[in-house]
């Protein structure tokens, strides 16, 4: 690890820890503790990385003869070509991975643990104890979810959102026996960790903060990890709940999601006095349950890109962020909604067109919001003179991004619409442009952006630019043809589409997207290379390598153990004083006490 | 004399701000206009939070699968009535003791505090004995929705107080080393969880068996 914050470290107020093992294994120390996790979210996203080019494999290619990856995972292959239920399993392993242990990870609780007390001004979490803990608590769901790889019947495969009653009958395909069972003892090692982390931001945020700074001169980074906390306070434990029931449902013979008169490889469910083993169950009370959860899930990943993004095109457009009340409200507003929503991922379970409409009015309304943070981005940008580092560049596609997969958002958001577009490649485009794309685009820009907070030393700039066009290319390159084939009818989730003739035009475009995403994912390479040569010999940062003005950029890189050697800074203003026309340059840090003749704000 | 025990207090709870445990309430100055909250109060009203949306999501699930047609209301076990006046009492007692404790009699909040745990663990045990009850007569976990809704429910509380009685563990040795200091509210966090625990019960009770 390139900590070199040895010196520094003694003159804190409380002395670090100074073996190995305590200082940068069970640590409690939010800065290693965010470094953990991010690594650990970053090898987790290489893993479902993996499963995707796997999954793109087989859409375009279903009958070519894999015979060298069928001796690397003989578990998925027979005689070169890939088992449906393999297929099955790897669109759910890759979406459960990288919806909760890569983009639930990454920016929340890699960036939130390093960002928060650095920019609240704190000399750590408010329960650091808490905070290992959770780290800790998230690994062993990770190893959970990864060992169902290794389980005779195989890993889950019922998909992410684990509908039953595949999900609860333990023979109705191989995923559903083991694999499920660890799918759901993973989910609740990672619902432990969220909520012990959820607990420390909102404690830190409302309790920790420096003098004079209030809630609203918050940087808006600050603000989307205080919402996103919230967010899975409030939002996670529908989903506890739905494991719960769906765990007696599979093993203890109770029927809260299983209906009467299941059948079973032709065989009906009957006990031995001809009754059906279940009976009156819903499948749809869990996926109520489930999005109840899911909705706001997908905001937990999308908000802290919005944050990101926010600083960094303030920082970059040497402008003050236009409109930051507006942001916070718009944040505010977006998290709201998203409690209200979830039945828009239901409109084709039979649910009254009453009650349909309804959600589509709410899902609808999430455009306003939207809208006005692309509006004042695009504010902030106007007529400023913009610095093209990489970070500026991937929040300038976290930008796009958010408009090209938003607009989908909205033909998706209605039900008339939807009932065509539902469960077609369509969906796939839509999500992974706005809430996967965001989210790793945002990662990575936070990345550049504040990686000397985390090692020391600035990121190769060269490198990181070659990652983002790359990147940026081929990530429209493998989802935007989606929309195409998604409204040509192309399923979601189908192991071979070929097998109707309808489909069979698409190959062309299937192969293109394939090759697309080939590309992308190769690229990932310039990016680890990046990080760890960077991490060791990259270019040392000094306390302020961006001229930004937050209180994370008033202390050394990386920072001391207690954050800040001497007192804790006192805060004057926002974060965003950029080119004010009357001050002595073109940034005031927030520290910084008014200068002459500034009117109080 | 009061006030300086007041600062020793102060001191070893880690002071009222600052992160919990390992700064010694060396920590950040008060913002203006933050909330100038105990850190572990906040913490636990959070967790709280997240408890209460748990019950939450059951009871939305109950209510849907209610509407079914297989349900057959199950009648209520007679021994959950005494178990509700233990918990409740255990509530009580906890109360007593408090204010004991603040009104600087901390010797004589003592045996108040072991009501509230005898009390606490009589709950307990008259919960499985009222599951063991309704099992022998034949209601077992998977026999009818409603069986399932009063075990799962009634267990995910009773896992919730074994949790508040390790906790309680820890306050009883610091009472009986006269660990809390006279006059202020050592017992105040865990009353909240404890009272929580209470309200939510009579909550089930009704949601189960009333409504």
């Amino acid at each position: 690890m390139a900590h070199a914050a040895e010196a520094q470290a003694g003159e804190a107020h409380v002395h670090a820890p100074q073996a190995f093992i305590w200082r940068y294994v069970f640590s409690k120390d939010h800065k290693v503790i965010a470094i953990q996790y991010y690594v650990t979210a970053m090898f987790m996203a290489l893993i479902a990385g993996l499963l995707a080019m796997l999954v793109r494999l087989q859409l375009a290619w279903p009958e070519r003869d894999n015979a060298w990856l069928g001796n690397l995972l003989p578990m998925g292959f027979q005689s070169g070509v890939m088992n449906p239920e393999f297929y099955a399993m790897l669109f759910t392993m890759h979406g459960t991975i990288m919806v909760f242990f890569v983009l639930s990870t990454a920016p929340v609780s890699g960036f939130g643990n390093l960002l928060i007390p650095l920019q609240a001004g704190a000399r750590d979490m408010a329960f650091p104890f808490l905070n290992g803990l959770s780290f800790w608590t998230f690994l062993c769901g990770c190893v959970v979810i990864l060992s169902s790889f290794f389980v005779a019947s195989g890993a889950a495969a019922a998909g992410w959102t684990s509908y039953p009653p595949l999900s609860a009958l333990k023979g109705a395909i191989p995923g559903s026996d083991m694999g499920q069972t660890l799918w759901i003892v993973a989910m609740v090692f990672f619902i432990a960790s969220f909520t012990m982390g959820g607990l420390n931001f909102v404690t830190t945020i409302l309790n920790l903060r420096a003098k004079g700074l209030t809630m609203f001169r918050m940087p808006l980074t600050m603000w989307s990890m205080f919402l996103v906390a919230i967010l899975g306070l409030l939002a996670f434990p529908a989903l506890t709940a739905a494991s719960l029931l769906l765990v007696f449902d599979r093993h203890f013979g109770t029927s809260f999601f299983l209906p009467a008169g299941l059948v079973l490889n032709n065989v009906p469910l009957m006990g031995p006095d001809g009754a059906f083993l279940h009976q009156g169950g819903s499948p749809l009370l869990w996926q109520h349950l489930f999005w109840f959860l899911g909705h706001p899930e997908v905001y937990i990943l999308m908000l802290p890109a919005l944050g990101f993004t926010s600083d960094i095109i303030a920082t970059f457009a040497r402008k003050p962020i236009f409109g930051y009340r507006s942001m916070v409200l718009a944040m505010v507003a977006i998290a709201g909604l998203s409690f209200v929503v979830w039945g828009h991922h239901m409109f084709v379970s039979g649910m009254s067109p009453y009650l349909g409409m309804a959600f589509a009015v709410g899902t609808i309304l999430i455009a306003v919001p939207s809208a006005v943070k692309v509006f004042n981005w695009l504010a902030t940008l106007y007529r400023s003179r913009i610095r093209f580092t990489t970070a500026m560049l991937w929040a300038l596609g976290v930008v796009s991004l958010f408009i090209s997969g938003g607009l989908s958002g909205i033909l998706l958001g209605q039900g008339a619409l939807d009932i065509h577009l539902h469960d077609t490649m369509f969906v796939v485009a839509h999500f992974h442009l706005i809430m996967a794309g965001a989210a790793l685009f945002g990662v990575f820009g936070a990345t550049a952006y504040w990686f000397p907070k985390m090692f020391g030393r600035l990121m190769n700039e060269p490198l990181g630019k070659a990652h983002f066009w790359f990147t940026f290319v081929t990530y429209y390159g493998t989802f935007f043809p989606m929309h195409y084939i998604g409204i040509a009818g192309h399923l979601r989730r189908i192991y071979d589409p070929y097998q109707y003739e309808f489909l069979a035009p698409l190959k062309g475009i299937n192969e293109f997207i394939t090759v697309s995403a080939f590309i992308l994912g190769l690229s990932q390479i310039l990016f680890f290379v990046n990080f760890f040569w960077s991490a060791f010999k990259g270019k040392k940062a000094g306390e302020n390598p961006w001229d930004a003005n937050g209180l994370e950029w008033t202390t050394s890189s990386p920072p001391p153990h207690g954050n800040w050697p001497g007192a804790i800074p006192v805060v004057h203003r926002w974060p965003y004083e950029y080119s004010n026309p009357a001050a002595p340059r073109d940034h005031v840090m927030q520290h910084e006490p008014p200068f002459a003749g500034e009117p109080r704000h | 004399m009061p006030g300086e025990i007041l600062e020793k207090a102060r001191a070893h709870a880690g002071g009222p701000r600052g992160p919990v445990g390992s700064w010694g309430g060396g920590g950040s100055a008060g913002p203006d206009g933050g909330i100038a909250a105990d850190p572990r109060r906040l913490g636990l009203w959070l967790f709280l939070g997240t408890v209460t949306m748990l019950f939450v999501g059951f009871t939305s699930a109950y209510l849907v699968r209610r509407a079914s047609a297989d349900w057959r209301p199950l009648a209520i076990p007679a021994l959950l009535w005494w178990n509700t006046a233990a918990i409740v009492a255990s509530s009580g007692a906890l109360e007593v003791a408090r204010r004991r404790l603040r009104g600087w009699a901390p010797v004589g909040a003592v045996p108040w505090v072991f009501a509230t745990g005898i009390l606490g663990v009589l709950f307990a045990v008259g919960q499985v004995l009222a599951w063991r009850a309704l099992a022998a007569r034949g209601f077992y976990l998977e026999t009818s929705p409603h069986n399932s809704f009063f075990y799962v429910l009634t267990g995910t509380h009773l896992v919730h107080l074994a949790g508040g009685l390790v906790w309680f563990g820890v306050v009883l040795s610091r009472v009986r080393r006269l660990a809390y200091v006279p006059g202020e509210d050592g017992l105040g966090l865990f009353a909240t969880y404890w009272h929580f625990l209470a309200g939510l019960w009579l909550y089930l009770l009704v949601l189960l068996f009333v409504v």
